[in-house]
């Protein structure tokens, strides 16, 4: 059971307050640029590198904005990219700290079972083309739930608004199609 | 170094609240979305407002460095991309941030939602020119704009009015419609299964 939404509203607030007051807004999906771009650079050495005035790539996205991806790439040390690590930490911590989730739960939510049965393969495929949309979205908006919902509309901000409009539009429609029955 | 260290608490506490709210549950998600159990979006809401509230009222009393703003630019890819997020947000029941975590928590489902992550993040690094080309990240009204006019911001505003005031006002407003919001709006009606403290 989550917490009751007065307690867990505060305390979401209270996190996102912080991260203002104490460094900067929370955001989260550059990060999944910012690990492919380590891989590439793995994979490739060229990828990125290192010029007179910073941080540049042969990819004309990581290389924009004066190379700050590139340059978060190349070191991964970074407040943005270790923040995602350590919500993983905080939300591993959590899950085990209440019991961690049940074994039915781990491979598939029991809402998608009620209404697409026990493929695991159904479900990791609609997961993976489900995170291919989420991730190219929230890259072409320039942020996700966090950096535009959350954080953008708590600054008034209007990029915030416009983008909560776009996926509500399209996120209530998709799901009242496809979660007729309740688990 | 000490910045590590801001990344390592306040992301471990942001992760521990999203795994405590039901955030990183595709079930709230997916219930929320489908309009029928609406107790993560009065969370969601309410968060937005306390964030707001907080925020610009230190600001006001000069508690809160104004300089840690940062406000995305408006164009019209923000709602295309939205509109795209909200679709496959939907269909897994994770978005960036909690799906991550929701791997941390012991879903496997989760890990595919990743993979297929890292994949799009890649597939708009290679298709970023031809947006580009074709205006979609052109700012629109401004671009990197607040409702109101904050002082001392490096934004500009869509009106002049104070942006500390309309912070507040606004963020006072997400807490009403927190409060207002039924938890449920279609399903069998009023359900006890939530904790009602």
């Amino acid at each position: 059971m989550p917490l009751n939404w007065k307690t867990g509203g505060v305390l979401l607030g209270l996190v996102f307050f912080l991260a203002v007051l104490l460094v900067k807004p929370i955001g989260v999906s550059t990060q999944f640029v910012i690990l492919d771009g380590i891989v590439a650079d793995a994979v490739n050495g060229d990828f990125i590198t290192q010029t007179d005035e910073g941080w540049t790539s042969t990819n004309a996205y990581m290389a924009k904005s004066g190379g700050k991806y590139a340059k978060n790439a190349a070191n991964p040390l970074n407040y943005s990219f270790v923040f995602v690590l350590a919500m993983m930490l905080g939300a591993f911590l959590s899950a085990m700290a209440r019991g961690g989730v049940g074994q039915g739960e781990r491979t598939m939510p029991a809402l998608w079972r009620a209404n697409f049965g026990d493929s695991t393969t159904k479900r990791y495929a609609v997961a993976f083309l489900g995170g291919f949309v989420v991730l190219y979205g929230a890259r072409l908006a320039g942020g996700c739930t966090s950096g535009h919902m959350m954080s953008g509309m708590m600054q008034t901000a209007l990029s915030g608004y416009i983008f909560a409009a776009g996926a509500f539009a399209a996120a209530v429609p998709v799901a009242l199609m496809m979660y007729k029955k309740e688990a | 170094m000490s910045s590590i260290i801001l990344a390592l608490v306040i992301g471990a506490a942001f992760g521990a609240v999203l795994d405590r709210i039901g955030a990183t549950n595709p079930n709230w998600i997916g219930k929320m979305l489908a309009l029928k159990h609406l107790h993560l979006m009065k969370t969601i809401l309410l968060a937005i407002g306390v964030g707001s509230v907080l925020m610009f009222a230190g600001q006001m009393a000069g508690l809160v460095d104004v300089g840690h703003m940062s406000v995305k630019s408006a164009y019209v890819g923000v709602f295309i991309g939205g509109l795209l997020l909200g679709a496959g947000w939907a269909a897994s029941g994770y978005c960036p941030g909690t799906g991550v975590c929701a791997a941390a928590s012991g879903r496997k489902d989760a890990l595919f939602f990743i993979a297929g992550g890292l994949l799009g993040a890649a597939a708009y690094m290679a298709t970023y020119p031809a947006w580009k080309a074709g205006g979609m990240l052109n700012d629109i009204a401004g671009g990197k704009v607040t409702l109101g006019t904050v002082p001392g911001s490096k934004f500009d505003g869509i009106w002049a009015i104070s942006g500390d005031v309309l912070g507040i006002v606004l963020g006072l407003v997400f807490i009403v419609v927190a409060f207002a919001l039924p938890e449920r709006l279609t399903g069998q009606g009023q359900m006890a299964d939530m904790p009602a403290e």
